[in-house]
């Protein structure tokens, strides 16, 4: 046995050598600077490499562009994709033990949480600026500090379809009655499901004139609720009225409404781009327009800022300036990414070039717009408040204490 | 004796067949795989997970490289796996119970003053974007700075702000040459990224005069941070204010008002995520009838599957009815089903308007099975039932199959009807084989967290409540909306349910079978 155990301990020893040779030389391999020129043409290759995180439909976008980056700087890229709901949290919940993502693809309402958990990291852009429109600038900027670079916005509108309207309504009662004369089972049909929608109902409650949160001077949000009082009150006794109409449901959800729509049963609906490629897939004849306004006022659709945000941890603190700053912030990088995503993009010169008349349609109807607060007091409104909407809408509660009570529920939640 | 015999004495000693070579190979791999993880835990300055490893390491290659601890070679693995995935889970679910882990409390202190200056560090107004270039004396990173108006070259670092360099080299484009130091190159900052991120040039001693600094090597501008940190005091100060920010005790700087600077950090808790169930007045009551609801939810499941499944099985086992492997075969299919996927598909067959049962059952009846809180509990509970009476279908029927034929005509001799037969006889006899899949089933359906989820996302929720927990929540997707859902996560008191639940189901599991072990006794 004794010649036995030295026979396994060697043959162990020599895998366990060859298994760390591989490994080292794996990493090794990695490292290995990648053969392009770097941008200041010194010659001198550039080592390290860049990754990052975009969701499922963004991933692939993401994956070409790096791919152009690549060619420019020499610096490898890892285009992880990542569920679209929960990369966010994954992202908390990594950078902090340095495992996460050098970049990071998100929406801009997620900013707040990120901040204030301490894990994305902050860009200058200053000689940029310029560059970009106001509201995409916004998005990407908290409490006066710059943590991204956009890349576009994207906002819902009115989608008609005009085989069964030519109309172009500025109410929302104007709207209903053109979607009548078209004699569809859906005049109009948004969607709502059984946990509210208070996105796509946005735009008719700033018609209002109550916004979620008060904009300071700067247009920044503060913390200070602003959907409820009167005009608040307001929009939930139309909100019942409609309900009690039938022109809402909670029963109608994005699957559905978008089917009836694709079917010719609705003469209007209110979606956002991503639903707009999928009927001109269809070959439907649609226009883009801006949201009624179905109070007093304009309607404000919330209007989302997409962009690439750095970690606070990252370890190529360089290469990602080189990537945000140098490489992302161009207008030849935008038009790239709008190519490949076909979203309004954040800077104007870029826009301007623009012919599609769903981009220019939904750019329209986005200019009214409020950005979405990114505040991280956000994420205790959007339970209570879908919620309600539905209790609303379905008459299971009476709207104005339903709307007083939804409001004294998210200032209990925002003060823990 | 000759050589033969030696060479095959000592041949049989040791024993090269080829499952010592298979073992060998085995314990080569299991070994590479640990020398791996101890470099890779070596790397990563993970000290505990070093020793973990070293030690299960060290213990597998004695207990498998010696003749002795024969049970040992058997247990090891399974325990292994135990310590890993079982002991360290709740371990780890257990401290974090007992720290306030979640939004704005998710690192270590030192991350988060390092962020919260990083968060308050912003380009002076005005400032221009100048040209710079890192310089190295040393081994240690300086800045230079090209500066317009004295048209000459800055040089400074943390430790010494600013000063003239004479006899500096540059262009419009880039500084080129700095005496006395190297000047970098992009690739060479690209290996000490993190130095070169960090480093500061301050314009005079006073840090409140504002800095230069990098954002790529080749450009910088002036720079003011609003927040200083002293260490010495351990206390944050606003320079535009003088406001004065100390940790707080809660894993944050406050001020002395009481308003706090996020990012926080991770602190210990005490019990205090565990008295909020009992009396934080708002997670109180959803707490306690998410409870009574689970164990509702949970028991009725077991009773009206394992009843329905047992009636099917009674008439199925005889042999009287016809084509009844059809039957049994069809029974089978909602069990064949992946049930992530029946709940989704019938969570579309209730929708009130327009689901199947709705549209085409009731003709057109607007019943909100899912949207009414007492009708979304028995869609719940109708939904497992069609998800769950397979199973006991199945097992049922085993059961049956099982039982001694000579008892049946014993209890017939005795003069025992048809009902007595089952009451007295049967029932027992199965339910003696099958108590213990009764309270696996329990335990399952009492986390049964994807019926729950995918059904009806625990809605309705309680109109005008204060927490958005729903009527049909069970513990664990309260847990799940507490820990993950909406923008702000509490992991603590995420984890502090999860040990109640661990501690309910493991009570009850350990009676169940207890009980069921003395009847199989009897």
């Amino acid at each position: 046995m004794r010649r036995g155990i030295s026979i396994a301990a060697i043959s162990a020893l020599a895998l366990t050598m060859a298994a760390c040779g591989s490994s080292d030389e794996a990493k090794e391999d990695t490292q290995q600077p990648a053969p392009a020129q770097s941008a200041e043409g010194d010659g001198s290759a550039v080592a390290g490499e860049l990754t990052i995180w975009a969701d499922d439909t963004r991933s692939s976008q993401v994956a070409e562009l790096s791919k152009d980056f690549t060619d420019k700087f020499g610096v490898k890229v890892n285009v992880v994709q990542k569920s679209e709901s929960d990369m966010d949290k994954e992202f908390i919940s990594q950078v902090p033990t340095g495992k996460g993502p050098d970049l990071i693809v998100l929406a801009h309402d997620r900013l707040g949480s990120l901040v204030s958990n301490g894990v994305v990291g902050t860009v200058d852009i200053a000689d940029k600026a310029k560059d970009f429109s106001e509201a995409a600038l916004s998005g990407v900027t908290y409490q006066g500090q710059t943590y991204g670079v956009p890349y576009a916005i994207e906002n819902v509108a009115l989608v008609r379809n005009n085989q069964l309207s030519k109309a172009e309504p500025k109410s929302f009662d104007e709207m209903l009655a053109a979607g009548k004369e078209a004699n569809v089972e859906y005049p109009f049909i948004v969607q709502m499901g059984d946990k509210g929608d208070p996105y796509h109902f946005y735009g008719f409650q700033t018609s209002f004139g109550a916004p979620v949160f008060k904009q300071d001077d700067k247009g920044s949000y503060t913390t200070e609720l602003t959907l409820g009082g009167e005009k608040g009150e307001a929009f939930a006794d139309w909100l019942a009225k409609k309900g009690n109409e039938k022109v809402f449901d909670p029963a109608i959800t994005g699957e559905i409404a978008k089917q009836a729509f694709l079917d010719g049963k609705a003469a209007f609906t209110v979606t956002g781009p991503w639903n707009v490629s999928a009927f001109r897939e269809a070959n439907m004849d649609i226009t883009v327009l801006p949201i009624p306004a179905a109070g007093p006022e304009a309607a404000q659709p919330f209007v989302g800022v997409q962009g690439f945000f750095p970690s606070a941890k990252t370890e190529n603190q360089l290469l990602v300036n080189k990537f945000l700053v140098d490489y992302l912030a161009t207008e030849e990088a935008q038009q790239k990414m709008y190519d490949l995503g076909k979203r309004v993009p954040a800077m104007p010169a870029v826009a301007a070039k623009i012919s599609d008349p769903d981009i220019q349609g939904f750019s329209e109807a986005g200019k009214s717009g409020a950005p979405m607060p990114a505040i991280p007091e956000m994420s205790a409104v959007w339970d209570f408040w879908g919620i309600t909407e539905v209790d609303v809408v379905t008459g299971k509660q009476q709207p104005k204490e339903a709307w007083s009570t939804m409001v004294t529920n998210i200032e209990n939640a925002i003060k823990k | 004796m000759d050589q033969s015999t030696v060479k095959t004495k000592r041949f049989d000693r040791f024993d090269l067949s080829w499952g010592f070579w298979v073992k060998v190979a085995l314990m080569a791999l299991i070994n590479a795989l640990g020398v791996y993880g101890l470099l890779a835990a070596w790397a990563a300055e993970s000290y505990l997970t070093l020793a973990v490893v070293l030690v299960t390491l060290i213990i597998a290659d004695v207990i498998y490289f010696s003749r002795r601890f024969i049970p040992a070679k058997y247990l090891f693995p399974g325990l292994a796996f135990l310590l890993v995935y079982q002991v360290f889970v709740m371990g780890y679910t257990g401290f974090v119970s007992f720290t306030n882990y979640g939004t704005g409390h998710n690192s270590t202190k030192a991350d988060a003053i390092t962020q919260i200056l990083a968060q308050h560090q912003k380009r002076v107004p005005g400032s221009p974007t100048i040209n710079t270039t890192v310089v190295e004396k040393n081994d240690k990173l300086s800045l230079a700075i090209w500066d317009a108006e004295k048209k000459a070259v800055l040089v400074g670092n943390m430790q010494h702000p600013l000063t003239l360099v004479e006899g500096a080299k540059a262009n419009d484009k880039a500084i080129t040459e700095v005496p006395g130091y190297q000047v970098l190159k992009f690739a060479d900052l690209v290996k000490r990224q993190q130095e070169v991120a960090g480093l500061k040039a301050p314009l005079t001693d006073d840090p409140n005069d504002g800095f230069y600094v990098t954002t790529d090597g080749t450009k910088g501008f002036l720079a003011k941070s609003d927040f200083r940190y002293d260490e010495e005091k351990d206390e944050l100060l606003d320079t535009t204010n003088n406001v004065v920010y100390q940790p707080n005790g809660e894993g944050a700087f406050a001020d002395p008002e009481g308003n706090t600077i996020m990012p926080g950090w991770r602190v210990p808790v005490g019990f205090a995520n565990y008295t909020n169930m009992a009396h934080g007045s708002d997670l109180a009551w959803p707490f306690f009838n998410a409870l009574v609801w689970s164990f509702i939810f949970a028991i009725f499941s077991v009773v009206s599957t394992f009843a329905f499944g047992l009636l099917l099985a009674l008439v199925f086992h005889d042999k009287r009815i016809r084509g009844r492997k059809i039957y049994q075969s069809l029974f089978i299919l909602p069990y064949a089903f992946p049930a992530f996927l029946s709940t989704l598909v019938w969570k579309g067959m209730l929708n009130t308007k327009f689901g199947f049962i709705n549209e085409v059952l009731l003709g057109g009846a607007e019943i909100p099975w899912l949207t009414n809180g007492t009708l979304a509990k028995v869609s719940i509970l109708g939904v497992n039932l069609w998800l769950g009476f397979p199973y006991m279908f199945l097992i049922c029927l085993g059961a049956l199959q099982a039982l001694p034929e000579d008892i049946m005509e014993a209890a017939k001799i005795d003069g025992a009807g048809p009902i007595r037969t089952l009451f007295s006889v049967k029932l027992p006899l199965i339910l003696v084989s099958t108590m213990p899949l009764l309270i696996a089933s329990f335990a399952f359906n009492f986390n049964n967290f994807s019926l729950i989820y995918m059904l009806t996302g625990g809605g309705p929720n309680y109109p005008g409540a204060s927490l958005p927990v729903g009527e049909t929540d069970i513990l664990i997707s309260m847990v799940y909306k507490i820990a993950f859902e909406g923008g702000s996560q509490n992991y603590g008191l995420a984890s502090a349910l999860s040990i109640l639940i661990f501690l309910v189901v493991g009570v009850i599991s350990y009676f169940g079978l207890k009980r069921s072990n003395a009847m199989g006794e009897d």
